[in-house]
């Protein structure tokens, strides 16, 4: 608005700076803590900025103990969910919207219902059921039950209803399979929002803490974020090298954030169904 | 051609994967709560049913009922908070974004980014500033203050880092509704004379409305669901002033391998948030 009183905007910039720095400050201080040596960390005297700045926190933390073992451990599983969890919903999403079959709106309704019950509640049958399959410290057992997400189902079927259905007959009457029509015909359509729900379902599975820390016992199998919480036991009061294994662990979501920001943010938005 | 029977066909194989997999660790696993939850089960064995037994006992456990006071206290320190910073930031963002598009985008990102970050992360850098002697909040409040161990600082504690931990998310969905609002409606304002807060107070507030309702709930929902912060930054000590429901759910079954009874826990729980997200969609489908 061009008539904004000066005051106004005094406020206005005053406030996003404090709170901007607010908001940044501990990740900075994070930062600053894992720049220096182990020792600086405990100095009765506060320095904002490392008095001798090295990267040993981060070489001692990549060096030993489990760090690079849970780094991979959550890549794989993070990938594994993505990729599954995207196949089997853009199907089942394409099936819901495309197909007409006896009982689609009765299964398509049911599976909303896991929208509404929370998932805690669930754990402890869960943890049942994989225990019976023998799925215990396995990478299936930490992946499987994470890819079942109506949320993404319901975006895709969204996106698919508003697509004219000359297109899906057209193709199908030239002799297509229905998977054929989805991949060569709806899926390059709907690139954006497939790529916006895989980041946000990526970025959600490798900050998952609650399953992985359920499923998992063994030291081997842990995801970065369950392997954090052990990290006192592996390192003792070492600051410089918790934070640095701290920054290690959010490095990859904050860097699909930061490079595919308006995906992650257009993901999430359609996930609260604010925003197709 | 193709008739109605091959369609049906292909939904089938389309349909398999998913279904299979919201069988098997969604559908049975909820039917599986309510009856586990009628019998006296370890975690790995069901033995008895007990009927209504469990709820029982449920009613009376002060256990319980504490950590569903800690976990309403809980919500109460975080929701009306997170809801209001998060309008108040999509307000500076969108403020800037008419004139100075860059400074909003860092902006934004600046608020967004600990949303990102895995919830160890946010504990191990909240954990390392409240150190009683070498943290810098001590340090610069000139205290050595052990702010996890003490019985009325923890929760707040908890409630504080996690505010600044998500309430990213509650400002992209204001920024969202913002963006929603027609410029006619600021247009007309205007030509009406209408200025500062009174274009805020009689447009920008009343449109709001909705994402104001779906924020509050969808933080109540999220807040009642805690149980990674507190567990990590707390144990839910000290005292057990911060063990919430779900902590107090897992601990049932999984220290005690009491399912039956971690099971009515869940039910109750699950009761609890459905209800509230009914109520959502209730309050919105008023509204329209």
């Amino acid at each position: 608005m061009k008539t904004t009183p000066l005051h106004w905007t005094v406020i206005a910039i005053a406030s996003a700076l404090g709170l901007a720095m607010l908001w940044v400050a501990p990740l900075l201080w994070a930062l600053s803590t894992s720049l220096r040596p182990e020792y600086e960390t405990i100095l009765p005297t506060l320095h904002l900025l490392p008095q001798r700045w090295t990267v040993e926190a981060f070489t001692r933390t990549l060096g030993a103990g489990n760090v690079p073992r849970w780094l991979f451990n959550s890549a794989l599983v993070a990938l594994a969910v993505t990729v599954v969890t995207m196949a089997i919903s853009l199907m089942a999403a394409f099936a819901f919207s495309q197909l007409r079959f006896r009982g689609r709106n009765a299964l398509f309704l049911l599976s909303m219902l896991a929208l509404l019950l929370p998932f805690e509640a669930l754990l402890v049958p869960l943890f049942r059921t994989m225990n019976g399959l023998g799925m215990i410290n396995t990478y299936a057992g930490i992946v499987l039950p994470q890819v079942v997400s109506p949320m993404v189902i319901y975006v895709f079927r969204q996106f698919f209803d508003a697509v004219p259905h000359d297109f899906r007959d057209a193709a199908l009457l030239d002799g297509a399979s229905p998977l054929r029509v989805l991949w060569s015909v709806y899926l390059p359509m709907s690139g954006n929002i497939v790529w916006a729900m895989a980041i946000v379902t990526f970025i959600a599975a490798w900050n998952n803490f609650l399953w992985p820390f359920i499923i998992v016992t063994s030291n081997d199998m842990m995801t970065i974020p369950l392997g954090l919480t052990q990290t006192y036991d592996a390192f003792g009061v070492r600051y410089a090298q918790l934070m640095a294994a701290a920054l290690l662990g959010a490095f990859p979501v904050a860097l699909a954030y930061i490079v595919f920001q308006r995906r992650v943010t257009q993901g999430l938005l359609a996930a609260t169904g604010l925003k197709g | 051609m193709r008739g109605r029977r091959a369609e049906t066909l292909s939904a089938t194989l389309l349909l398999l994967p998913f279904m299979a997999a919201f069988i098997l660790f969604f559908l049975l696993p909820a039917l599986q709560t309510l009856y586990l939850s009628l019998t006296e089960s370890s975690l790995t064995r069901t033995s008895e049913f007990v009927g209504l037994a469990n709820y029982a006992t449920l009613i009376q456990d002060p256990s319980f009922w504490s950590s569903l006071g800690n976990t309403f206290y809980f919500s109460l320190l975080t929701v009306i908070p997170l809801t209001a910073l998060g309008l108040v930031m999509a307000l500076l963002v969108d403020h800037f974004a008419a004139r100075h598009a860059g400074a909003s985008a860092w902006l934004q990102g600046a608020f967004f980014l600990p949303y990102v970050l895995p919830i160890s992360v946010m504990t191990l850098i909240a954990d390392w500033m409240l150190q009683p002697s070498s943290g810098i909040v001590n340090h610069l409040l000139g205290m050595q203050r052990a702010w996890f161990s003490d019985v009325r600082w923890a929760m707040p504690v908890v409630a504080i880092a996690t505010i600044w931990w998500t309430v990213g998310f509650n400002m992209l969905m204001f920024i969202a509704g913002l963006r929603n609002i027609p410029r006619e409606q600021y247009e007309a304002a205007a030509l009406d004379g209408a200025r500062g807060f009174a274009v805020f107070r009689h447009i920008t507030w009343p449109a709001l409305m909705p994402v104001t309702i779906t924020a509050l709930v969808l933080q109540l929902i999220a807040s009642l669901k805690v149980f990674g912060q507190t567990y990590i930054m707390t144990t839910g000590g000290p005292f057990n002033t911060t063990r919430v429901t779900l902590h107090y759910m897992y601990e049932t079954a999984f220290t005690q391998s009491d399912a039956g009874y971690a099971a009515a826990v869940a039910m109750a729980f699950m009761f609890i948030v459905v209800a509230l997200g009914l109520l959502q969609a209730l309050l919105l489908k008023k509204r329209k």
